[in-house]
């Protein structure tokens, strides 16, 4: 198993240590729902090393990128960054991703732990297939730690160690700067729906970062927060997880995704098959549902009408805001659209489910 | 952690309070921890006919669904049914307040499999 070089540091912290996408991380530390809510009402320190970090870059980065994701990669300036995917020829998703453009001819794209190795493959091939010769495709993920502060208290935990003016810095735009003495990339990012940074830094750099935000955030509320938490907040945000919400099976018109997929860009990996599922109608949809009823949701419980599976669920969990038990759930389209009562088959009961328009807090 | 002295423990990492030919169980707190978290409780009926080792309930914490087993053979007599209300009861009292059934024993010969607090604690440290 990998470990981030912050190995130590969850492990002194008491944390519980779990496998996840080839990786040693941290769980939960002092538990799911107090860190959960600690990022919603202060601050939480995500360790997510873990994530790649792909670097395209020369005169056609722009042009491959173009090619290669489902958003419009001419819509991004210098220090702004982007959520988009990947696509297969299929209209299946290899992986979602934040492109970060430093320059016209300078990106990072930011993956998932999991699928690095398999996205770098996938943009290599892309790559060799195709006329795009002018470029460099380095994996640098080995070189970069990342931290993510979440919540509301992070602004001024991160300003006091750092020069970088926080308050300029918009939502899904990012600076160079130094953080505690470490030149770190500061992005105004994250994964659980609250105003946060993403802090990628020099491996070496990671645990310096670390303790100087515990330290200064410790006063402010800042707990160290696990992968635990971080599944609750992204899905009481209905964030997608790759695995679950997509995958190479799901097209990101399904997964709620069409805002990331500019089917009017011009051509890319995917953009054929995609107009294709488009014009002929797609069959099904990712909707909200929240129980009615106690239980907790979990993925692969399957969504039943009338007695019938129209679907199952992608992503579920009790949601420690709402104390209710929310899903994400891929239902036939009628049924996402329609208004028939429906419920999720929870071992041998059927527990009632509304239909909720996400996000769910 | 806490392993009172007047209970019997089992296995299944479960606690049983036993007065004449009733016991009163519910998980221990090695149990809790190691679930974190708990969200959701589902308990058996009163009149329900409970087998050893077949399934009571179910406890489920954020992460992961978990059966608890019946420890002894018997009929639920009581079920705590304030815990469904607040399941996060067997986080903070896993031995008082998040007790979970009182079942009356169909053999009292059954006690006899069951580890006392010293053994159920070297039963864990060697797990």
């Amino acid at each position: 198993m990998k470990k981030t070089v912050l190995n130590q540091v969850h492990h002194q912290a008491g944390a519980r240590m779990v496998e996840f996408g080839g990786w040693e991380m941290p769980v939960q530390y002092a538990g799911v729902i107090a860190e959960h809510m600690a990022v919603r009402e202060a601050a939480g320190l995500f360790d997510v090393s873990h994530m790649g970090e792909i670097e395209v870059s020369g005169p056609q980065a722009f042009d491959f990128l173009q090619y290669a994701t489902t958003n419009d990669v001419a819509a991004l300036v210098d220090g702004q960054v982007q959520y988009t995917a990947l696509c297969y020829p299929t209209g299946g998703v290899v992986d979602d991703l934040t492109l970060y453009r430093f320059a016209a001819d300078d990106y990072l794209l930011c993956v998932n732990a999991a699928n690095t190795d398999k996205d770098f493959e996938w943009l290599q091939k892309l790559l060799n297939e195709s006329d795009f010769i002018d470029l460099k495709l380095i994996n640098r993920s080995d070189e970069y730690a990342q931290l993510a502060l979440q919540g509301p208290q992070a602004e001024k935990i991160l300003a006091g160690l750092t020069q970088t003016d926080l308050s300029a810095l918009k939502y899904y735009c990012f600076a160079k700067g130094e953080v505690a003495g470490v030149a770190t990339i500061i992005s105004r990012t994250g994964y659980t729906g609250e105003d946060g940074f993403e802090l990628y830094c020099p491996a070496g750099g990671g645990v310096q970062i670390w303790q100087a935000l515990m330290q200064a955030g410790e006063p402010l509320g800042l707990v160290p927060t696990g992968l635990g938490a971080r599944d609750t907040l992204r899905l009481e945000k209905a964030y997608a997880l790759y695995g679950h919400e997509i995958t190479a099976d799901i097209l990101p018109l399904e997964a709620r995704l069409a805002w990331i997929t500019k089917l009017k860009k011009g051509e890319f990996v995917g953009s054929q098959a995609l107009l294709e599922a488009k014009a002929a109608g797609l069959k099904r949809k990712l909707i909200g549902l929240q129980l009615t009823e106690s239980g907790v949701p979990r993925e692969n419980y399957p969504v039943l009408c009338d007695g019938r599976e129209v679907g199952y669920v992608t992503s579920g969990t009790m949601s420690p805001c709402l104390k209710k038990g929310i899903a994400l759930a891929l239902v036939e389209s009628e049924i996402a659209d329609g208004e028939q009562a429906l419920q999720i088959g929870i071992r041998k009961r059927q527990v009632a489910a509304e239909r909720v328009k996400p996000p769910f807090v | 952690m806490d392993f009172p002295d007047e209970l019997k423990y089992t296995e299944e990492h479960e606690w049983v309070l036993i007065e004449n030919d009733v016991v009163t169980v519910g998980i221990t707190d090695f149990a809790q921890d190691q679930l974190g978290d708990v969200v959701f409780v589902e308990l058996p009926e009163t009149g329900d006919q409970l087998e050893t080792g077949k399934p009571l309930g179910v406890v489920e914490s954020v992460k992961a669904v978990s059966d608890v087993y019946a420890p002894l053979s018997g009929e639920v007599v009581e079920v705590n049914n304030d815990l469904p209300d607040e399941p996060e009861m067997l986080n903070t009292s896993p031995y008082e307040d998040g007790w979970m059934v009182k079942i009356k024993l169909a053999d009292v010969g059954e006690l006899e499999g069951l580890m006392d607090a010293s053994g159920y604690q070297e039963f864990i440290e060697q797990d």
